[in-house]
Formats: C-alpha cells, structure tokens, sequence
C-alpha cells in the first residue's frame, strides 16, 4: 500500500475509533453504550488489518463483538428493569477530578511517545500475522501460555455459573 | 507511512478515554465496558510494536488478553448479577457495605 493511502486509512479508522470510544461514556443509556463499543471494536479491528495483524483483527470482530458483546446485552436487558432515569446527575468533584487526573495521563503518555522521536515499521514478509504464522509461535513457544489459558477459561465457566446461580 | 508513534498515541487517547469511563461512570456495565476499551488500548500497544519490531510475540500477547478479557467479562458480569440480586442496584456508589 502507497504511504499516502496507509495514512488516510489510518485516519479513516482512527477518527471514528475515537468518537465511537467516546461515545460509550458519553451515552446515558447503557444499550447506547453497548452499541457505541461494538462500532469502536470494528473499527479497531480494521486498525488491527493495517498492522498486517489479520488473525487478531478476525478474533476481535468475533469474541469481541460477537461474544463479549452479546453478553453485555444479555446482562443489560435483564437488569435494566425500565424505571431508571437516565436524566443529568449531579457531577461530584472527585469525579471532575478523576477526568482532569485521565486527561493530563494521557497529555504526559502522548508527550512521551512524541519525545521518542518517529519510529518506523520495519518491513515484514507476507506471512507475517497470518493464522499459519501465528497458530506456530502460539503452539512452539507460547505452549505454555497457551494451555494455561484454557485452564483460566475453564474457571471462568465454572466461576461464572457459581456466582450467578441462585441455588446450585 | 505511518510511523509507530501515531498508534501509540491511539491507543493512549483510547486507554484516556476508558479511564474517564472508569472514574466518572457510574453504571456498573459501563464501567466494565471501558475496563474493555482500555484492554483493546493495551492490545493495540502490543501489535503496534511486534509491527514496528517485526516479532510477532505481541500478536501471540494479544491472543492472550483477548482470552483473558473473555473470561473477565464472564465473571464480572456474574458478579454484577449478584450484586443487582442482592441489593438491587447497579450504581457502584450504593455498593459501600465495606466503607463503615
């Protein structure tokens, strides 16, 4: 892809990657919220495709939107019973100070990248990021890692059911 | 080209963004929400450098906050069940018993 071409894209998704992202805070109703995460997760995903990370950008569209996502929905419908107001509440100041706190963390974070000076790409070979590639190194040198994942996923079925379950 | 500075400063103002969610919201479900967002800022870290490195072990990281993510949310969401069954309420302000 040309420089030129690679910097639209980026911004193409990055603009609207921000607005979606803020979205979800500014949104009173948590189904609005919901909805603004899943707009930022695809265009994140579409980041992820111009790192030349593909397997990473398909994971994302699909346990993030797809299964993380639905979850959250499921949860909100069965809690929100209706009668909550989503009307203006008083702001408190610790929460103008937590704001203020976040906003100059992430002034001293983008000051500190920009300090570094341009980091270039380095090239890479065409299967770099690709599920071959990936599924490799996953299965030689993150073995370990890797099954100790399907562990923690298991007590997380089994974590979640106990929790959640009124009687067992 | 872009350069590697340009993601990492994205996924800053992401993580920024996440964080004000965190410290203002106060809706147990959006705060997970942003707890995610800033999860995906940290995974666009990983692959902004294994892309400016050319190492793919940040893409085998991210795999692995992507599975750590799911299980979070599974539990999390199950402990927010039982806090709304129990007191009935999802501002996290009302969830002080431990305070007094």
């Amino acid at each position: 892809m040309s420089d030129v071409a690679e910097k639209w894209v980026f911004w193409v998704f990055a603009v609207p990657l921000i607005v979606s992202a803020a979205g979800v805070v500014v949104a009173r109703n948590p189904v609005n919220s919901a909805m603004s995460l899943v707009a930022a997760f695809f265009f994140l995903a579409g980041i992820y495709v111009l790192l030349t990370a593909h397997l990473l950008a398909f994971l994302q569209v699909l346990v993030y939107a797809g299964a993380i996502m639905v979850l959250f929905l499921f949860v909100i419908m069965l809690l929100t019973t209706g009668d909550e107001d989503f009307g203006r509440t008083r702001v408190k100041v610790m929460q103008v100070a937590g704001a203020c706190g976040a906003a100059g963390l992430v002034a001293v974070i983008v000051l500190a990248v920009h300090r570094l000076g341009p980091m270039a790409m380095r090239r890479v070979g065409p299967d770099f990021g690709t599920v071959k590639a990936v599924g490799r190194i996953l299965y030689t040198q993150y073995l370990l890692p890797f099954e100790a994942t399907s562990l923690l996923l298991l007590v997380a079925i089994v974590g979640a059911v106990v929790v959640a379950k009124q009687r067992i | 080209m872009v350069v590697a500075n340009q993601y990492l400063a994205l996924a800053a103002v992401l993580f920024g963004i996440g964080l004000v969610g965190v410290l203002v919201k106060r809706n147990m479900l959006v705060v997970f929400m942003c707890i995610e967002l800033m999860l995906n800022a940290a995974n666009l870290t990983f692959l902004a450098f294994a892309r400016q490195s050319g190492d793919m072990s940040g893409h085998a990281i991210a795999f692995f906050v992507i599975a750590v993510a799911a299980a979070e949310a599974a539990v999390g969401l199950a402990i927010v069940i039982a806090v709304f069954r129990t007191r009935g309420t999802l501002n996290v302000d009302e969830v002080a018993t431990l305070k007094n």
